[in-house]
This record gives structure tokens, sequence and C-alpha cells, in this order.
């Protein structure tokens, strides 16, 4: 977790910077792929021992970061979320395949129906983000799948934090 | 069992014996106090045929729980019986009932006959007036159909006692759940009301959520992730068939029949929008209702088909609505603290059951079709979803308990806020929905 949470810096610190210097896609990919042997002497590494390709869906999981979270009954982007999803924005369009899912999710608290309707609300909020930062539009499927498939199981405001979400699935990448 | 059912219309036949029963003391007012459930002794039916015995002790079983568990009724146990009934035609020594202080006495019996039909009859008594309670009644058909028959005597009971159509011949569709509470399995379960004869209409391979009866009883709408996403699928319980109602790729749910059977009622996602749709099942033909940008959902048609009522957090809560069935303006229902969702419309029309969400916890509730009268009958950490039974006297909704192990359980109560009990269920069960009356 840590491992991922120093990845997950270096890269948003990389990507501010590209950002701030109006940079276009292709310069973010080469940042990107510097940051290669940063990340392998930071020590994030797959099930297999190998440190994680940047190209490949893991590394996009577990470095990048595939979800956001969300105040209790809201779907509004707060600051942190935006800026994973800036990272996201950049690491799809450099090495994402096919489409994207972007499943909405909400905690217990709530009807089931409406719940549907806001986790919607949540994915097409990133959505929209993710659109904002070149992705395009029709890469990109809502999910919402409401309270239905909760990460974390406890009743409390500790484990609901969790489960209000957006997860952006990347069908097929690069680097598999 | 549509076959089972003809037979057994054709066949309904009022016995001519006894003396007409002049206007009974003996009725039960469904009112809004504290009540004493009308004492009853139901003897095991008389098996005239030596193949009919296990049968008569069934349907005597059957019936008495039915009537029980309505909390309307209760039973003196056979073990206190001092009489006998030992031939259904024998004159009855009401000494032997009043003794006990039973009010109502069911008699019946069952044969069967050469060709292998069930003979089912019965006789409803006034103890204390020493007067049959109507007409006795007579059922013929397959010996397979013997719990239906049970479940039509029930309903004459209690029809007779209360003036209120019965509703124990009638189904219960849900969503029986398996598995850990972050991989909840789930599948689509049919069981009688009172929990017999439970069969399975889909796999557990892809997540469903939220059946709903067509008006005939011959089909189910529900919920499906089949493809994907979610979307509206229409079962037909005779072939078990499916298919989706609305376009691939589009996202829907929370689906209703309008009375008619002729149109549903839905919520559909543009964008980020939830919105409420009237689509053509037939067609696939569709209309847009609301507008708003707010979340719309929940919706359900008034048995007159002229008014929908449905959930909206326009107001930036979410909040009951009615409006005409063609769309257009709609009123706010709900005013009192809290949050209001899935609405349904009572089958008699003068009330509509909702769940209430309020200081962190979950009621269900019913109010007058205006707003007023609102009265929460049941609270607990989660339950919602609410069901009318065909009679508009009793709700099933679902409850579920809180943490890692918390699990949902299928509940009915009635609309005073008695008689909460659980449904019995092989496995976890949520979003029951009640059939309509079994004809």
């Amino acid at each position: 977790m840590s491992i991922s949470k120093l990845g997950w810096i270096l890269v948003a610190a990389l990507a501010l910077t590209a950002c701030s210097r109006g940079e276009n896609a292709d310069a973010l990919f080469q940042g990107q792929t510097s940051l290669e042997d940063e990340f392998a002497a930071a020590g994030a590494l797959g099930p297999d021992g190998q440190p994680l390709p940047p190209t490949s869906r893991a590394f996009f999981q577990q470095v990048i970061g595939d979800r956001v979270f969300f105040s209790v009954d809201q779907h509004q982007l707060t600051p942190e979320a935006t800026a994973v999803l800036d990272q996201q924005a950049n690491w799809l369009l450099a090495n994402a395949a096919g489409t994207i899912t972007i499943e909405g999710h909400a905690d217990e608290q709530g009807t089931r129906d409406y719940n549907i309707a806001l986790s919607n609300r949540r994915a097409a909020a990133v959505r929209d983000y993710l659109v904002t930062r070149g992705v395009p539009d029709g890469r990109l499927t809502l999910v919402p799948f409401g309270k239905e498939r909760p990460v974390e199981v406890c009743s409390t405001e500790a484990c609901y934090s969790k489960n209000r979400r957006a997860v952006t699935v990347v069908g097929s990448a690069i680097g598999s | 069992m549509k076959q089972v059912w003809s037979v057994l219309a054709a066949i309904f036949l009022v016995l001519g014996a006894g003396p007409l029963a002049a206007q009974s003391p003996l009725r039960i007012t469904i009112t809004e106090g504290t009540r004493e459930p009308v004492a009853f002794a139901a003897p095991a039916f008389v098996a005239e045929s030596a193949r009919a015995a296990t049968i008569a002790a069934d349907l005597t079983d059957v019936v008495t729980a039915n009537l029980t568990g309505s909390g309307l009724f209760r039973d003196i146990p056979a073990t206190a019986h001092i009489g006998r009934i030992t031939s259904f035609d024998a004159p009855v020594r009401f000494s032997d009932w009043s003794l006990l202080d039973a009010q109502l006495l069911i008699t019946g019996s069952a044969t069967t006959t050469a060709d292998g039909q069930l003979v089912v009859k019965f006789r409803l008594w006034d103890v204390f007036a020493q007067a049959e309670l109507g007409a006795g009644q007579q059922f013929v058909g397959p010996s397979s159909s013997w719990r239906r028959m049970a479940h039509r005597i029930a309903d004459i009971a209690y029809e007779r006692l209360t003036g209120e159509p019965g509703y124990f011949n009638s189904r219960i569709a849900f969503v029986s759940e398996t598995g850990a509470k972050g991989q909840r399995r789930k599948r689509l379960a049919v069981m009688d009301q009172d929990g017999a004869n439970l069969s399975y209409l889909t796999g557990d391979e892809t997540l469903l959520l939220a059946p709903r009866w067509s008006p005939d009883n011959r089909k189910i709408l529900y919920t499906s992730y089949a493809s994907g996403q979610p979307e509206v699928v229409e079962l037909d319980l005779a072939t078990r068939a499916t298919r989706p109602l609305t376009a691939l790729g589009q996202v829907a749910f929370a689906p209703r029949y309008s009375p008619d059977g002729r149109q549903v009622v839905l919520s559909a996602n543009e964008g980020s929008n939830t919105d409420i749709y009237l689509v053509d099942p037939a067609t696939g033909a569709r209309r847009r209702l609301t507008t708003s940008p707010a979340i719309e959902t929940a919706p359900s048609f008034s048995p007159d088909g002229r008014q929908i009522v449905f959930e909206s957090d326009r107001s930036g809560t979410q909040q009951l609505y009615v409006m005409p069935a063609t769309g257009g303006a709609a009123a706010r229902i709900s005013s009192g603290p809290g949050r209001y969702g899935t609405p349904v419309w009572s089958p008699r029309g003068d009330r509509i059951a909702f769940t209430k969400i309020n200081e962190g916890r979950f009621h269900i509730g019913v109010m007058r079709t205006d707003g007023s009268d609102e009265r929460l009958l049941t609270g607990s950490f989660l339950e919602e979803a609410p069901s009318w039974a065909p009679n508009g006297r009793v709700l099933t909704f679902f409850r579920e308990t809180q943490g890692a192990e918390g699990a949902p359980q299928i509940w009915s109560v009635d609309i005073s806020g008695r008689n909460l009990r659980p449904l019995p269920t092989p496995a976890f069960a949520s979003d029951p929905a009640w059939s309509g009356l079994i004809q």
C-alpha cells in the first residue's frame, strides 16, 4: 500500500509538471515511460516479483489508481479525485485499448433504485471529467451498480467511504 | 397450472344443504385499534377415502396456518378439542365448540374419485349463532392442486369474516441471495405466499434485481445485468423465455406494469440523468415522462391507471410525487422529516406504501395518496421495497441486518403495523413482489 502510494505521488508530481507546461500527449507518454525505472526502484512489483510494466492494467489499478471516492449522497468530484483522474486520463490515452468501463457504486445507506441512479451520476461525473481531459467519449461506458458490489462490508463510515466510489476498468491495455 | 384452474373454476359448486344463514353477527372489522383475533377451530378434515387421508390432514394444516398467519384469527389446537367431526354431513354439536370459546368452526372433507380427482368440501359455522356462515362449497381438481384449494378455503373464510377479499391464494417472487456480502449471487425465485412450492426462475450467473408481476400473473419484469449494464427483462412464466424490454446498451431499471399490462413505466439513464419513461412492451416505443435534471425513479401506477407516483430528489432530497400517467406537472405528497423512496400504490387505490430514511434508520410506512395520515409500520437498520398483498391489507418488504455478516430477509406486516413476521426462505432473500390473486 505504501509503495503504491509512493508511486502514485511520483506519477502525480510528474503529470502536474507536464500539464503546467502544456505538453502534448506524446510528451506525457514519454514522461510515463521514463518513470518505469523509478517505479522499479521504488519496488512496485507484480505477483511474480517482477516490476509492474507501466503499460499494464495492474499498473493502472495499483499505481495510477483506478478509483475515486465521493461524499455521502454526492457525486461532485473532490480535488483528490480530479488529481487521480488527471493521471487516469493520461494513462488511458497512452495505454488503453478498446472500451473503458466506469463503474459507479454507492454505500448501503440508501434504497436500491436511488442508489443505482446516484452511482450513475458518480460514474457520469468521472466520464465527463475524463472527456474534458481528452479521452474519447465513445470509448467510455457507464455501469451503475448502486449498492450491489461493496468492497468493504462493515456497516460504518470506515467502510461506506470506500464503497462510495467510481472505478475505471480498462478492457485491455498495451502491456496486458 | 392453467388447466388445473380452469377445472377448478368450472366445478365451483355451491352445496345445497343447510338453511341459508341470516345476516351473521360474526364479523371482523379491520380497524386501527387493538383487536382480539377471532378464535376458530378447524378439526381435521374428514378423509372419505383412504387415499385422501394425508391430503385431508395437510389441507387442515394449510387452512389453519393461513388464517393464524394473518393475525386476525387464533387457532384452538386439536389437543383442546372436545368433539370430533367424523362425518362432513352430520349435524354439528355446537356446544362442543362454544365450550372452547371457538367463535368460528371450519369443517371439511376430502375424497378421491375413481378417476383420481380430488374432491374437497368445506363449511364455515358461526358457533354462537349456531348457524352456517354462508354456503358450503366444493372444489374438484387434480390432487396436486390441494394447496390451492386450501388457500381458497382460507380466502373464503377471510372474506366472509372481514368483508374484504382474501390474499392467501397468491405468490411472492423475490431475489434469492447466496454468498458473502461483497459478492452476493442472486437469482430469481417464486413461492406461494406461505413459502411453499418454491422454484427458481433463473440461474445466479449474473446480477439481477427487483422482480415485478404482470397484472395477469403470467410475466415478471426484472432488472438484469446479463448484458453488462442494468437492463429491464421480461420473463414469461409458462415458457421461462426472457427478452430485453429496452434496447441493448440502454441502462434501465425500476420497471412496473400498468394496471392493464399494456405499458411499462421504468427509469432510464441518459448521461448523468435518471428519468421516468413509459415503454410499450410490444413495440419498444418509449415516451419520456419527466425532464428535470434530478434523479427520478421508482414509478408506480395508480390502480385506475391514471396517475403515477414516483420519487425525485428535485427538492434536494428524495421525496414522493404524483403526476398524471401521461406526464406533466407533479405534486409533492411527502412532507415529513427525512427522505422518502420506493413508493407503491395500493391495489385498493387508497394508500401509498414507501420506504422512509430518517435519522439513520429505515422505515416502511403508508400514507394516503395526498400524503396525509402518514404512518410508519416498522423500523430497523435497513429495510425497503414494500409490495402490497392483492387485498391491500398486508405488505411484504425486506430487511437487511448490519455489519459484515449482514443479510437480507423477507418480512410481512399488516397496514396497521401489527403481525410483523419473517417469511421463511431457504437462502437470503430480498426484493419481494406479491402477485395478484390467482384466479
